[in-house]
């Protein structure tokens, strides 16, 4: 069986993750147009080659990053999410008190 | 005998038959280039001769004729399906694929078994319900039946109570089919042949020229060719292509296995599914037990095989068919199923003027090939998107119109 390396539990199956799409920026949800919104929910750039993607380690609900070639299947690099994102991402409406963080 | 058929062989009498004439050059330029020589792509180009008079065709295919997923599904033809325009699509096949050994004068090896769902759980039959309905109000023949009835269509199965998951009934749909699936790619190639179509195989399309919002050529590795029209029907690739032409696609590439048993006497007629056990299977005029799955379980672009599926679907098909435990596996496969969001195909129009696209096939693609074929020609001679298409254009999914077809999977994705 294949096996991922979890940045949090070591190296598992990989029957033991849920793969959770290509990391991708999210637009501003209150000021993106619906053609905007819908190509960061629908459309994708599903690449062949090395992407980075977000991965689940179902039983301890660890959410990491992968890179991965989709070409030949092999898992360049594996690490935790906050290697990629080091500020924290606010989703609060632009209505709400306090206004946006 | 061997050296009475070396004399048969040798006389000239007894050409060899080629269906497909040998290509020579590629021409400097074309009315209309198709990318992909695969089932889709050769309908279309033989229903652009027939029926729109546009001869002036070449079928650029950078592998062998139909050998993507043309020869890698599991050839079965149904359309019970759940959405009433997926209905109406799919039956619209169905009633060409019915005709297609005639007019093609081709043995596609049409062969109608009947198409089982079997439902084990409260929801299963619920959705069988639904389809029943969507199905008998479109003309097309589905019934939800019970076990006396399942007993009777397919008497193999294991309908016992004491079953892991037993079944409770069945989406009974009675034009589902199966076909030789490399003989409606290799017919459509022959006719289309036949009415002035140039097929070149081993043509790799590397590049798209552009000027402006329009497409004026395109590069493959046999030099540039000049086209009015493009369509881009390549399956797996699809997202791969698309983005060479400068747009995307709501599309993951994800692989789909499948695999055959050693022949064995006929004993299954229907064509068997079950949603819940993830697994469908039919067997195939030389006997062999044609068997498929899920798909995987993420995007990956490689046709590797994966022990996990193997394990995983036989146990299932031990379920359904506890006697065959003693039968082996005789070859397996993969294929690049091209998944949209909704499960329904993307075609016609793209932010390209001329540029057409037939994608998003996923797991649904053979069924669909004469009407995709026929339809898409009808598109890029007319420059007008046919009702039955309109459903599944491409920007769909900006209005949030989908065409969810999930609950009409074969097999849980």
């Amino acid at each position: 069986m294949k096996i991922l390396r979890c940045p949090l539990n070591g190296p598992r199956n990989v029957s033991e993750f849920a793969y959770g799409g290509e990391v991708v920026a999210m637009p501003d949800p209150a000021a993106a147009s619906d053609a905007e919104w819908a190509d960061h929910v629908f459309l994708e750039d599903n690449r062949r080659g090395v992407v980075r993607e977000w991965w689940l380690h179902v039983a301890t609900d660890y959410w990491f990053i992968a890179e991965r070639d989709t070409a030949t299947d092999e898992i360049v690099r594996t690490c935790p999410a906050s290697e990629v994102f080091a500020e924290r991402v606010s989703f609060a409406a632009p209505d709400d008190e306090g206004g946006r963080a | 005998m061997p050296l009475g058929l070396l004399k048969y062989g040798l006389r000239r009498r007894y050409p060899a038959r080629r269906d497909v004439p040998v290509a020579t050059g590629l021409k400097p330029s074309y009315d209309v280039v198709v990318i992909g020589g695969g089932g889709h792509g050769l309908a279309a180009a033989y229903y652009l001769a027939r029926d729109h008079g546009i001869a002036d065709v070449a079928v650029l295919e950078k592998g062998y004729l139909a050998g993507g997923n043309t020869a890698r599904n599991t050839a079965i033809v149904r359309s019970n399906y759940l959405t009433p325009e997926g209905v109406r699509f799919y039956d619209e096949s169905i009633r060409l694929f019915r005709n297609l050994s005639n007019e093609l004068d081709y043995n596609i090896l049409y062969s109608e078994r009947g198409h089982l769902t079997l439902a084990h759980t409260d929801a299963a039959l619920r959705t069988s319900r639904w389809r029943a309905e969507v199905n008998k109000h479109l003309g097309v023949e589905s019934e939800l039946i019970g076990l006396d009835e399942i007993a009777r269509v397919c008497p193999p199965l294991n309908l016992s109570g004491a079953a892991r998951y037993p079944i409770l009934g069945a989406l009974y749909h009675r034009p589902g089919a199966i076909a030789r699936h490399d003989a409606v790619a290799w017919g459509y190639a022959a006719n289309a042949a036949r009415l002035g179509v140039e097929i070149h195989q081993r043509t790799e399309v590397t590049g798209v020229l552009r000027e402006g919002g329009r497409v004026t050529g395109l590069e493959t590795t046999r030099g540039a060719v000049s086209c009015g029209k493009v369509l881009q029907a390549v399956a797996g690739h699809s997202s791969v292509m698309a983005a060479a032409a400068g747009f995307k696609l709501p599309i993951r590439t994800v692989p789909l296995q499948a695999c055959v048993s050693q022949p064995l006497k006929p004993f299954l007629d229907p064509i068997v599914v079950s949603g819940s056990l993830h697994v469908y299977v039919s067997q195939s005029d030389r006997g062999e037990l044609v068997m498929g799955g899920p798909v995987d379980p993420y995007t990956l672009y490689s046709t590797r095989s994966t022990l996990d599926f193997k394990e995983g679907l036989m146990g299932h098909m031990l379920e359904l068919f506890p006697f065959l435990s003693e039968a082996r596996l005789l070859r397996q496969w993969a294929g690049l199923a091209d998944m949209t969001p909704d499960f329904s195909p993307v075609m016609g129009l793209t932010p390209i003027e001329n540029y057409y696209v037939d994608s998003g096939w996923g797991t649904w693609g053979f069924k669909a090939t004469p009407v995709a074929g026929k339809r898409m020609a009808e598109t890029i001679a007319t420059g007008r998107v046919p009702d039955v298409l309109q459903p599944f254009r491409l920007d769909r999914f900006d209005t949030f119109e989908q065409v969810g077809e999930r609950g009409a999977g074969s097999v849980g994705h």
